[in-house]
């Protein structure tokens, strides 16, 4: 038996808002480190960093980055058909299919740059640290979002104008880990690309 | 409901709800999950405690002949991870906190009870890890896990205590997360924020804290044991890594971690006092603010622990600087706690005794915060005696003695039942007392040279070495007794009323103990804090 | 009472000392005065006193701020008093006598200008400003000598100082203070300060081996450091005569003084900060020197102060 603490539906909207928020802080100090670390090794090693992020595959980094984009616009657009009482399951499994699609094109990516990645010393070995690491931690955090709509998907039905809580704390999560990714993009793709 | 209704012990509360197990394991009620957790870190503290008593054993003499040097250096390993991660940091904000925050600011329950529950199960996963590490052979880098040594030379189970640590750290930062939205969105009409008892403003700077400091610690060693396992170069110099690097980001969470500890604590005190001195706190206003100050700046001074570690000068004098700004709201504090004695009306209960204890030892531990915030002195005392003794005044001669007292002082409205008072008095003065006796003579051995983590020593320091081991049996029983009565209190303690204390605070309005939905009607709230009536 | 006593046998221990004491007086002084409050009040305000609780302050604006920015001055001096003391540690006298430390899983060994070596001790001579080099071929040692009141981090891949003059003849005791692994506790020794005639007595006796300088010239040539460096070489590189304590100019346009940390670095990771104007082609010599090798390498190159002039 649970009674719930909340008095109203809007109180416990408020609360499940602010929760969220107060969440995704803690996911922007867990990423902190890596930033930090990054700001840390490039400061040191400017010109490793730069021949680093030449070797990326900018064709399919800038792919990805339109396609994790695209996907927060299908979440913006199931948040506003939850509220809508408008069917949510054909945006949520777009916007899961966007995210399987950038799953797979990075872990190619991954693939593609393990030998280089593995013959790297110095400098250039802290590049390619910093980009499994922060890319990967990005990319369990998607995973982890893609078994969230997967969820959201089965339970579908449930939503309407009077109860969508949970399909808009996703798109804020999703919102975040997009955000994420547009701070990854040109810290490791864009190193004076255009000299 | 009357006030004779409200005090019958045969009301249903949230102890007669269920008897099975499963139904305390499938709670949702904020109060059960509190008791959870008490039962949880009372195993955790003794375990730790036991590692402390063999580190006193040998300690009692210069030679290393109780335990090997290894062993030893597990010992004081495990008894660090233990104390600081699976019993101070949840002790007051997972037990009091869980079960006195929907209380005090007149709610049925936590904002999220499924997520309380959830933090408890994660906390109890962190710890079977840290046991089977334990059970492996243990670990022994020291609690600080500094680098290279954690990365690459120690052959112990590093990993595994890491995975426990990192696990326990999401229980932690949920509970934070969950006091804070239940603070911001559940309390009562007319509760204003500075209409709030001490006690949630100091679990809720807390709050902040674990929310924004833990995950640091997460990402940190995960760096780490990644590092062991991929010999990737983050932190070795011999792969091209920074070791500073790791001491940077261990401390960026391990110093808030400290006022995690001890920001509770005052909170208790700050409950406890104005109750036994029947007057309001003085300086409510500068309380809560200090609160929130020795939070924020607390953020800004984890270098203090790198004085003689190879960081620049001028960063040490940065952050020496920045050190003596977080002792000023501190000091505040124990101005107005003394302040709020003056024209009371003193009794000498056992969770007072705790309070005054806390009040006085804090005072000294925070004192002797100065001399290690000064850059010339901790380039003498760092790593030595001194600095355990600093933080064994702060977080056993304050945070330790809070909880008890805290535990003493709400044991009526958690159990239902008064404890022997004598008892608790008695405990009180063995433990204050074994406590000096332990942790005085540390510093005279910090001062004098004695480095930290040996378990053998030059023959000079063996007196007051001696000292302090005896100390240690003296503080020993004195923490076994609480366990005895407070267990004894469950089943033949005399029953206690809705405010037995006839303290202020929505928690004392309710029965004791509450029943599961806390309150029979919402209360309003339209008065102060501490409204103490003057004694004549 | 001998038990309570730790001589001040260096110049910085009297200083240091001097605000140990200002402080305990100091905090003592708070201590009791809180803590006899704290009694009296206790004594006089008990349940069933006869005494005056009429209008029990709640807040007292005056005081409370009186007694926030009160400490606040008095912390900022202690702050500044001891920030003073404490660069003395890092500013080494003019005329300092070198010592390199090297601390390794459970000694220390340290190696004099002259080549004179010990392990577990330190021999020094009274009243000579000392600078300790230090280093480590594992993990972080701390080099501690509560006599002095100095202690200073051994921190694997750098060097770390620290300076000091040595004012009292005798014994001190040597211990590591950074937790290092399993023999921690042992690893230790102690510092001799002896007359300096006795010291010089002390350090010619016993070596059969060449001064760092001459080992590290030995060095030079052999691991083919001159090849490059030397004046008649092909190869384009700086010249390193009179390098220590030269202002150099980076390629990345940062300029630094070459102290031993830098001459380090350019042999162990000659990459990392490039002289202007030069290529980065030097090999690195990582994992084929030894932290005594490097010891004599960089003496040698403090010393080679070029053809007179």
């Amino acid at each position: 038996m649970t009674t719930s603490p909340f008095d109203s539906a809007l109180e416990r909207r408020e609360a499940s808002l602010l929760g969220m928020w107060a969440f995704l802080a803690t996911e922007l100090m867990f990423f902190g480190p890596l930033f930090f670390g990054y700001v840390h090794a490039r400061i040191a090693q400017g010109d490793a960093f730069v021949a680093g992020s030449h070797h990326m595959h900018i064709v399919l980094g800038t792919l990805n980055t339109a396609i994790l984009m695209t996907s927060s616009l299908t979440m913006a657009l199931a948040v506003r058909a939850a509220r809508d009482t408008r069917p949510v399951r054909t945006w949520l499994a777009l916007t899961a299919l966007l995210g399987l699609v950038f799953l797979g094109i990075k872990a190619s990516e991954w693939l593609m740059e393990l030998g280089e990645a593995a013959n790297a010393s110095g400098g250039e070995a802290r590049f390619y640290f910093l980009y499994y690491a922060m890319t990967g931690l990005h990319a369990v955090h998607l995973t982890i979002g893609l078994g969230v709509l997967a969820w959201l998907w089965v339970h579908a039905r449930r939503f309407s104008a009077a109860y969508h809580m949970p399909v808009e704390l996703t798109g804020l999560y999703w919102h975040f880990v997009d955000i994420v990714w547009v701070f990854l993009y040109p810290m490791f793709y864009l190193l004076e690309r255009y000299r | 409901m009357d006030q004779k209704n409200r005090d019958s012990p045969y009301l249903p509360n949230y102890l007669t709800e269920g008897f099975t197990l499963r139904s305390w394991l499938t709670t949702n009620d904020h109060k059960r999950i509190a008791i959870l957790y008490m039962v949880a870190i009372t195993a955790f503290f003794f375990l730790g405690g036991a590692a402390a008593t063999l580190m006193r054993l040998e300690l009692a003499t210069p030679a290393g002949d109780v335990v090997s040097a290894e062993t030893y250096n597990k010992l004081f390993t495990i008894h660090g991870v233990v104390m600081v991660w699976f019993f101070l940091i949840p002790s007051i904000p997972a037990v009091l906190g869980n079960f006195l925050v929907p209380l005090m600011i007149g709610a049925r329950d936590m904002a999220f009870p499924r997520l309380n529950l959830t933090s408890w199960y994660i906390y109890v996963l962190g710890g079977i890890f840290t046991v089977a590490a334990l059970i492996a052979g243990g670990v022994d880098t020291g609690w600080t896990f500094y680098t290279p040594y954690s990365t690459t030379f120690s052959n112990s189970n590093v990993i595994l205590v890491i995975v426990g640590v990192f696990i326990t750290g999401f229980s932690s930062i949920l509970t934070g997360l969950n006091i804070i939205v239940t603070v911001h969105k559940l309390r009562a009409p007319g509760l204003t924020w500075f209409r709030l008892p001490l006690f949630i403003w100091a679990n809720y700077a807390t709050s902040l804290i674990l929310l924004l400091a833990t995950p640091v610690l997460a990402m940190t060693l995960t760096l780490v044991a990644l590092e062991r396992l991929l010999h990737i170069g983050i932190f070795d110099p011999a792969l091209g890594g920074d070791p500073l690097l790791f001491q940077h980001l261990f401390w960026f969470y391990s110093h808030p971690a400290v006022y995690i500890m001890v920001l509770p604590a005052m909170g208790v005190a700050s409950e406890i006092i104005p109750c036994f001195a029947r007057r309001p706190v003085f300086g409510y206003r500068f309380m809560a603010y200090a609160i929130l100050g020795i939070a924020s700046i607390g953020f800004l001074v984890w270098g203090h622990h790198m004085f003689v570690s190879g960081q620049s000068m001028y960063a040490g004098m940065v952050f020496s600087m920045l050190s003596f700004m977080v002792a000023i709201p501190s000091a505040i504090k124990v101005f107005n706690w003394t302040a709020t004695l003056y024209k009371g009306s003193i009794t000498f209960s056992a969770p007072m005794l705790y309070a005054l204890g806390f009040v006085g030892l804090f005072l000294i531990g925070g004192l002797t915060g100065l001399f290690l915030a000064s850059l010339a002195l901790d380039v003498h005392l760092t790593d030595t005696y001194f600095v355990i003794a600093h933080f064994h005044y702060i977080m056993v001669g304050g945070s330790v003695m809070a909880y008890l007292g805290a535990i003493h002082f709400w044991w009526p409205k958690i159990s239902g039942r008064m404890y022997p008072e004598i008892m608790g008095r008695i405990a009180a003065l063995t433990i204050f007392f074994g406590f000096n006796l332990t942790f005085f003579p540390q510093y005279l051995l910090g001062w004098l040279g004695m480095p930290r983590r040996y378990h053998e020593y030059p023959p000079e320091f063996t007196l007051l070495n001696l000292f302090s081991s005896a100390g240690a049996a003296v503080l020993a029983v004195g923490y076994l007794l609480p366990l005895c009565y407070l267990s004894w209190s469950l089943f033949f303690g005399r029953r206690a009323g809705a405010n037995p204390w006839g303290a202020t605070g929505l928690e004392w309005q309710t029965s004791s103990p509450p029943p599961p939905h806390n309150f029979e009607h919402e209360p309003h709230v339209t008065r102060m804090p501490y409204d103490y009536q003057p004694v004549r | 009472m001998k038990f309570l006593f730790l001589p001040a046998a260096s110049d910085i221990a009297q200083r240091v000392d001097l605000l140990f004491y200002t402080l305990v007086a100091l905090t003592g002084m708070v201590a009791i005065a809180i803590i006899t409050l704290m009694i009296v009040f206790c004594m006089r305000y008990r349940a069933g006193a006869q005494v005056d609780r009429t209008n029990p302050p709640v807040g007292l604006r005056w005081l409370e701020y009186g007694w926030t920015f009160t400490p606040l001055v008095i912390f900022l001096a202690i702050f500044c008093w001891a920030a003073v003391v404490y660069a003395h540690f890092y500013a080494p006298a003019p005329g300092a006598m070198t010592v390199f430390v090297v601390g390794k899983q459970w000694m220390w060994k340290a190696e004099h200008a002259n080549g004179r070596r010990e392990i577990d001790e330190l021999h020094l001579p009274l009243g000579q400003p000392v600078r300790l080099v230090l280093s480590t071929e594992d993990v972080i040692h701390s080099f501690y000598v509560p006599a002095f009141r100095i202690k200073q981090d051994a921190v694997p891949g750098r060097y770390t100082t620290i300076s000091f003059t040595p004012t009292r003849e005798g014994e001190y005791w040597l211990h590591c203070a950074e937790y290092c692994g399993t023999d921690h506790a042992r690893m230790g020794g102690r510092v001799v300060v002896m007359a300096p005639a006795a010291f010089a007595t002390w350090l010619e006796r016993g070596t059969s081996n060449a001064s760092l300088a001459a080992l590290g010239f030995e060095l030079f040539r052999r691991k083919g450091c001159s090849g490059c460096h030397a004046a008649g070489s092909t190869v384009h590189a700086p010249d390193l005569a009179g390098v220590y304590g030269r202002v150099v100019h980076l390629q990345d346009g940062r300029t630094l003084v070459a102290d031993e940390g830098y001459l380090r670095d350019s042999i162990l990771l000659p990459k990392k900060d490039v002289v202007a104007g030069y290529a980065p082609i030097m090999p690195s010599f990582q994992g084929q020197l030894d932290e005594g090798e490097l010891a004599a390498l960089i003496t040698y190159l403090k010393e080679n102060r070029g053809p007179e002039k």
